[in-house]
C-alpha cells in the first residue's frame, strides 16, 4: 500500500514537473489540439448511410491513437531515465523500484488523461452523432480505455527494457507507432490494405483499441464497415486481455532484470556516449 | 535484546556487533581483465576510510559491488552483515549512496525530491535514528536552503554535487558511500564539503567510504587511508603511519663547482652520514643543499605515474 500510494505521488510530482516547463505544457497541448482542429474542420462530413458524422467514426480512432502515444512515452521515459540515472537512484532507496514502475504506469495514465481531456470531451459533444447521455458509451469507453491503456503498457514496457537509446525510441519508435497505428485501422478502414497486412495488425492492441472505442460510438448497424462485419467483442477483449496480462506478467521481470544491471559506471558510460553523439 | 526484536531490528542489529564493512579475497574480472585480484579489508562501525588510486584502479569497481549494484566475480562481502547483492528493502534503507554523476530528476524543485526521497525511509525510523532527515535540515547541512524551490536541472554543478550528497543523507544512513565526492566543487565547497564529513562521523557515527584520486583530501577526510593500485590494496593506515612505511628513502641534491648531483639515501640516518662526509670532504665547495625525505604524497605520484606509463 505504501509503495502504491508512493508511486501515485511520485507519478503526479514528475508529470506536474514535466507539464509546468514551457516547452511541456506546450508539447501536451499542440500535440492535442491538432487532431481536435481536424476534427472540427471535418465535421459536417457524412458517413454514408448511417446518420452520424465521419468524424464521429474517426474520434474513436483518435481516442486510441492518445492511449497509444501517451502510453509510448513510457518507453521513452525509461530509457531517458536508464541514461540520467533516476533508474539507478530508485535502486538505491528502499522501496524505490516498485514506486518506480508505479510512477512510470501513472504518468503515462495522466498524460492520457489531458490529451482526453483536450481532444476525445470536446470533441464528443461537438460532433454530431456521439450518444453522449447514454451510460453504455461512458461505462464502455472507459472500459475500453482502461484495458487499452493496460495493453498498450506491455507493448511500451517491451520496447523500453530492450530498446537502450532514448533517441531511437524517440524517432524510430515514434514513426514505428504512428505506422502501425495508421495502419491499425484509426484512421481508415484497413480493408483498403493487402490481406497480410490486416493479419499483422490484428497481432497488436491498437487495432482492438480502435475496434472496441468504435463500436460504443457508433450504431450497431456501422459494424457492417468491420472486418467480418461484426464489432467482434470478445475476440477484442481477449486480445486486449491478453496483451495486458503479458504486460503485468512479464514488466516486473524485465525491469528487475534491467535494473540488476545498473551501476553508477554504466549511467557515467551511456552520459560519455550521449555526449559524443551530441 | 527483546527491545531490539520488538523494533525488527534484524539485519541491522546484528551487523552493530560485526565490522561495518568484511571482504575476503574479493576478485572482478571483466572478461581476461582483472580488476580486482584478490581485495581484504574490513572497517570497522565509525570509520571515516578514504579509498585512493590512480584511475582504474578498481576504487569504483570496489564500492559499486559493496552497493550491491554490482556481483563479484569470487570472494567473500558482507556490508553491515549482508551480502550486497542479497540486501533486502531494510539493507538498503540502511545506505547512503552518492555517485560520480547522477542527472536524475532534473524537472523536479530541490525540496520536492528531498521530501518525496525521504518518504520511502519513514517506515525503517528507529528512536536512535530517526528516518528521513527533514528536508529543512538537510538542505542547511548542505547550504541549499535558498535553491528549496529551484528546478534541479538549474543547479550549478557544485550545488548539484551537494543536493547529491544530501539525498545521500536523507535515510540518515549507517554506512554512507561517497564517490568520488568533491569532483566538481570549487575550493570554498570543497571545504564546506570536509567539514560536513567531519560532523557526519563525529555527530552522527556514520560509517563513511570516500573514494578520491586527491592524496591531500583523503589524508584531510580520513582516518584511514586504503591505497589500491592494479586491483590490490598496496597500503593501509592513516596518512601518518603510511607516509612512516612507504617513504621509503631520503634524497641529497647538491651542487658543488656548479655541477648539481643527487644522491639517495636508504633512510634518515644514511642521509646525514652522506651529507657530513660531503661537506668535508676534498672536493669543490658545496654551494647548495636540500635535504629531503620522500612524502607519501612521492610515492602515491610514483604509482600513478606508473599506471599511466603502463597504458
Amino acid at each position: 500500500m505504501r509503495g502504491l500510494r508512493l508511486g501515485l505521488r511520485r507519478g503526479w510530482i514528475t508529470w506536474r514537473a514535466v507539464n509546468t516547463t514551457r516547452e511541456g505544457l506546450a508539447n501536451t497541448v499542440f500535440w492535442n489540439l491538432v487532431p481536435l482542429v481536424v476534427l472540427i474542420l471535418l465535421r459536417n462530413q457524412q458517413l454514408e448511410g448511417f446518420g452520424v458524422s465521419a468524424t464521429a467514426a474517426l474520434l474513436p480512432g483518435i481516442m486510441a491513437i492518445t492511449v497509444v502515444f501517451g502510453v509510448m512515452g513510457i518507453a521513452y521515459y525509461l530509457a531517458n531515465e536508464r541514461e540520467d540515472g533516476t533508474l539507478l537512484r530508485a535502486k538505491a532507496t528502499p522501496g524505490g523500484m516498485q514506486a518506480y514502475v508505479i510512477g512510470l504506469v501513472v504518468v503515462a495514465a495522466l498524460d492520457v488523461a489531458a490529451g482526453l481531456l483536450i481532444v476525445g470531451v470536446p470533441g464528443m459533444f461537438l460532433l454530431s452523432g456521439v450518444p453522449v447521455g447514454s451510460a453504455v458509451l461512458w461505462l464502455g469507453l472507459l472500459g475500453y480505455l482502461v484495458l487499452g491503456l493496460l495493453a498498450c503498457l506491455s507493448v511500451g514496457l517491451l520496447i523500453g527494457s530492450v530498446v537502450k537509446n532514448p533517441r531511437t525510441i524517440g524517432g524510430v519508435g515514434f514513426l514505428a507507432t504512428a505506422a502501425l497505428s495508421a495502419l491499425s485501422g484509426l484512421f481508415f478502414p484497413v480493408q483498403v490494405l493487402w490481406g497480410w497486412v490486416q493479419v499483422l495488425v490484428q497481432l497488436f492492441p491498437m487495432y482492438w483499441l480502435g475496434l472496441g472505442l468504435r463500436s460504443v460510438f457508433l450504431p450497431a448497424e456501422a459494424a457492417v464497415l468491420e472486418l467480418g462485419g461484426s464489432w467482434r467483442t470478445v475476440a477484442g477483449l481477449l486480445v486486449l486481455g491478453g496483451w495486458a496480462a503479458v504486460g503485468l506478467g512479464l514488466g516486473p521481470v524485465l525491469l528487475r532484470r534491467m535494473a540488476r544491471r545498473e551501476s553508477g559506471s554504466r549511467v557515467e558510460a551511456r552520459r560519455e556516449a550521449a555526449l559524443q553523439r551530441a | 535484546m527483546t527491545v531490539a526484536s520488538d523494533l525488527g531490528a534484524g539485519p541491522a542489529a546484528a551487523a552493530v556487533t560485526g565490522p561495518a564493512v568484511r571482504i575476503r579475497d574479493l576478485r572482478m574480472t571483466y572478461g581476461d581483465n582483472a580488476v580486482l585480484r584478490g581485495l581484504d579489508l574490513e572497517i570497522g562501525h565509525g570509520e571515516v576510510v578514504a579509498l585512493l588510486g590512480p584511475n582504474g584502479a578498481g576504487k569504483t569497481t570496489t564500492i559499486e559491488i559493496l552497493e550491491g549494484f554490482r556481483a563479484p566475480s569470487g570472494g567473500e562481502v558482507e556490508v553491515l552483515g549482508v551480502q550486497p547483492v542479497r540486501g533486502g528493502e531494510r539493507w538498503r534503507a540502511d545506505i547512503g549512496v552518492v555517485l560520480q554523476s547522477w542527472r536524475d530528476h532534473a524537472k523536479w524543485r530541490v525540496a520536492e525530491l528531498l521530501g518525496h526521497l525521504g518518504d520511502y525511509y519513514a517506515p525503517y525510523s528507529e528512536p536512535e535514528r530517526p528516518r528521513p532527515v527533514a528536508v529543512a535540515e538537510l538542505l542547511g547541512w548542505v547550504g541549499l536552503t535558498d535553491r528549496a524551490g529551484q528546478r534541479i536541472g538549474s543547479l550549478s554543478g557544485g550545488q548539484r554535487r551537494r543536493l547529491d550528497v544530501a539525498i545521500g543523507l536523507v535515510g540518515r544512513p549507517r554506512l554512507l558511500f561517497l564517490d568520488e565526492p568533491t569532483a566538481g566543487l570549487d575550493p570554498h565547497a570543497r571545504q564546506e564539503f570536509h567539514e560536513l564529513v567531519h560532523r557526519l562521523a563525529d555527530v552522527d557515527g556514520v560509517t563513511i567510504l570516500l573514494t578520491t584520486h586527491d592524496l591531500a583530501e583523503a589524508e584531510k577526510l580520513a582516518d584511514r587511508i586504503l591505497i589500491l593500485d592494479g586491483g590490490r590494496i598496496v597500503a593501509d593506515g592513516s596518512a601518518a603511519a603510511l607516509s612512516r612505511e612507504v617513504a621509503g628513502h631520503t634524497e641529497v641534491r647538491w651542487c658543488a663547482g656548479g655541477e648539481r648531483s643527487v644522491h639517495g639515501a636508504p633512510d634518515d640516518a644514511a642521509a646525514v652520514a652522506f651529507v657530513r662526509e660531503l661537506l668535508a670532504g676534498p672536493g669543490p665547495e658545496v654551494t647548495e643543499l636540500e635535504v629531503r625525505r620522500s612524502s607519501l604524497e612521492d610515492t602515491y605520484l610514483a604509482m600513478v605515474q606508473r599506471r599511466e606509463q603502463g597504458r
